[in-house]
């Protein structure tokens, strides 16, 4: 059983955490926080990735991946609830930076709150009449949702359809930090305080009155509702919540990448978060961040073998799911059963 | 505090599970109806607690008709139910489950530990297993602690959805009896069963529900001893 304890990097992490003084945990968080902080600066290393950019591959995929992640843990591991069409919160992010980057004088950082609030409403928009659905149904809902956000955006005129937005302009520089295409540590130093925040307000809201009503939800939607949690209410904040931090995720991709068109919103990338979510053990912030690291990292790390490489990211998958089919990372056993009871007559 | 259904009609779809049903439970009482499976027992409770919409009819309690109240809301009023098939949250601790019982109490820290008292001296069990998670309880533990968790909303009326399914005759006995005891402590108690014999004997007054409607309703006493009922429920055809 001892040998056991050691694999079991979950419950071998939170108890040296639980069991650390406030100084020493102040001291192990300040040590990870500047370990990933310096993460842009060990290119040279195994870390370095072929083709692609070392630092640029930080940024997008693995950064944004992770907050994304956090994002889409909020809704599917917090409150079970499944939901297909992400991306079109991202999307609304990104199209929002895009077109007011673009056509007013307002910047990364000005826009950033307009684009996580315009998220946040769609978020309130769909929940409100799909949120009573469950299960399955919110799945295609969601899904629906998705494709219609990017059809729209290809099908508008105000969106520059199919040719996208170009020249969406970069964040200003903060001080001596200079945002570059070449060099984009500054990027990644953004992303890495965003994901901070959002794990800092998951954190804070787990332990309170939300947390636990999502707990209850996502274990009995039923229950949860006869003990007097307003379930309606928890699964709009919750929804919402994801909605805004893949809006602001979309946001910062934007002015990263100068470029956005429709075709980078597809199916395709809800389906990869949602991935990198369950492959990082659903529900876990811990293990999400781990899952969106690989998971976003790997196709760039083996990209020299050019087109085996997605074979590679599939096998990958399924080998780890096979043996971990909780995540790498699983959240707490007691916490993992889900029952699900159909409506009886 | 009185609880009165009124002609109620509820539905799944297009098929009427309920058809005109009407109930009243006196405060103090524990009233039970018993049917067969899917003769609309749970659906009524579900209906009262707010879990499935009312399609006409009244649901009265204290005199206010409540029934387009949400379930969550009903919590407050003072009814609480105990869900059928447990329904308690499997990856939550007995502590944790109790402790949601008290969600939509505001003032609940001050509650809290009296209420935690009264139910574990209704069920020592659950002391015993504060720390165990809710899907690790037996059948009878988990029926246990879904009535724990009900009673710590401070109900006036307690549904109770089928506590006796699933369970060893002993535990059938310990539930029934403490069933009792809670009535006796001033809750008004909704008990729904198909186990007839015990639910009768507990109980004051009953119905019986058959395809939705109610076919007879009497004294609980009198229900025991009538000859049709004997043959439907309590014969070697009880379950």
């Amino acid at each position: 059983m001892k040998i056991r304890n050691y694999w079991n990097l979950r419950d071998f992490g939170a108890n040296l955490w639980e069991n650390a003084s406030r100084p020493k945990r102040v001291a192990i968080a300040l040590i990870s926080i500047g370990f990933v902080a310096l993460l842009p600066f060990m290119g040279a290393s195994f870390l370095a990735t072929p083709i692609a950019s070392y630092d640029a591959v930080l940024v997008y995929p693995v950064g944004m991946f992770v907050l994304m992640s956090l994002g889409l843990n909020i809704v599917v591991g917090k409150s079970g609830m499944l939901d297909l069409g992400y991306v079109a919160f991202f999307a609304i992010g990104a199209y929002t930076m895009a077109i007011l980057g673009t056509t007013t004088k307002l910047n990364t950082w000005e826009v950033m709150p307009i684009g996580i609030a315009l998220s946040m409403i769609a978020g309130v928009l769909l929940g409100i009449p799909t949120l009573r659905l469950r299960g399955d149904y919110l799945a295609i809902v969601t899904l629906g949702f998705g494709e219609i956000v990017r059809l729209v955006l290809l099908n508008s005129s105000w969106s520059k359809g199919p040719n996208g937005i170009a020249n969406v302009p970069m964040p200003p520089n903060i001080g001596p930090l200079k945002f570059e295409l070449e060099n984009q540590k500054v990027f990644f130093w953004v992303v890495m305080a965003m994901i901070l925040l959002t794990i800092w307000m998951i954190r804070r809201l787990t332990v309170r009155r939300p947390g636990r009503a999502w707990e209850a939800i996502r274990q009995d939607e039923d229950a949860a509702e006869l003990m007097g949690v307003h379930t309606l209410k928890y699964k709009i904040w919750s929804f919402t919540l994801g909605a805004a931090v893949g809006g602001a995720a979309g946001v910062l991709y934007a002015s990263k990448n100068l470029y956005i068109a429709p075709e980078m919103f597809t199916l395709n990338v809800s389906i990869l978060i949602l991935a990198c979510v369950v492959f990082g053990g659903i529900g876990n912030i811990w293990g999400v961040v781990i899952g969106a690291t690989i998971l976003g990292y790997l196709p760039d790390r083996i990209r020299f073998i050019s087109d085996a490489r997605l074979l590679v990211f599939g096998l990958v998958l399924v080998i780890v799911m096979n043996f971990r089919p909780d995540g790498l990372l699983p959240r707490k056993k007691r916490e993992k059963a889900i029952v699900k009871r159909e409506a009886n007559a | 505090m009185r609880l009165e259904i009124k002609d109620l009609h509820v539905h799944y779809g297009k098929i009427e599970a309920i058809k005109g049903v009407s109930v009243v439970v006196n405060e103090g009482e524990i009233v039970t109806l018993i049917g067969a499976n899917g003769a609309g027992k749970t659906t009524m409770l579900k209906t009262i607690s707010g879990l499935r919409p009312v399609t006409t009819g009244q649901i009265i309690f204290d005199g206010k008709d409540i029934s387009k109240v949400p379930a969550h809301e009903r919590v407050d009023l003072g009814i609480s139910q105990a869900p059928e098939g447990r329904g308690i949250f499997p990856g939550m601790t007995v502590l944790e489950n109790l402790e949601m019982g008290k969600f939509h109490r505001k003032n609940r820290k001050a509650e809290m530990q009296e209420d935690l008292e009264k139910v574990y001296h209704l069920f020592p069990r659950l002391k015993e297993r504060v720390s165990q998670a809710g899907g690790t309880l037996s059948g009878g533990e988990q029926q246990m602690l879904a009535i724990g968790r009900a009673l710590m909303t401070r109900p006036k009326v307690l549904l109770l959805d089928e506590p006796s399914m699933g369970l060893a005759p002993q535990m059938i006995a310990n539930i029934f009896r403490i069933i009792t005891e809670i009535n006796k402590t001033g809750v008004t108690i909704l008990l729904v069963e198909q186990n007839a014999q015990q639910a009768l004997q507990r109980a004051h007054r009953a119905y019986i529900l058959e395809t939705g409607n109610i076919v007879k309703e009497a004294k609980a006493s009198d229900l025991l001893n009538d000859p049709a009922v004997r043959e439907a429920y309590l014969g070697t055809g009880a379950h």
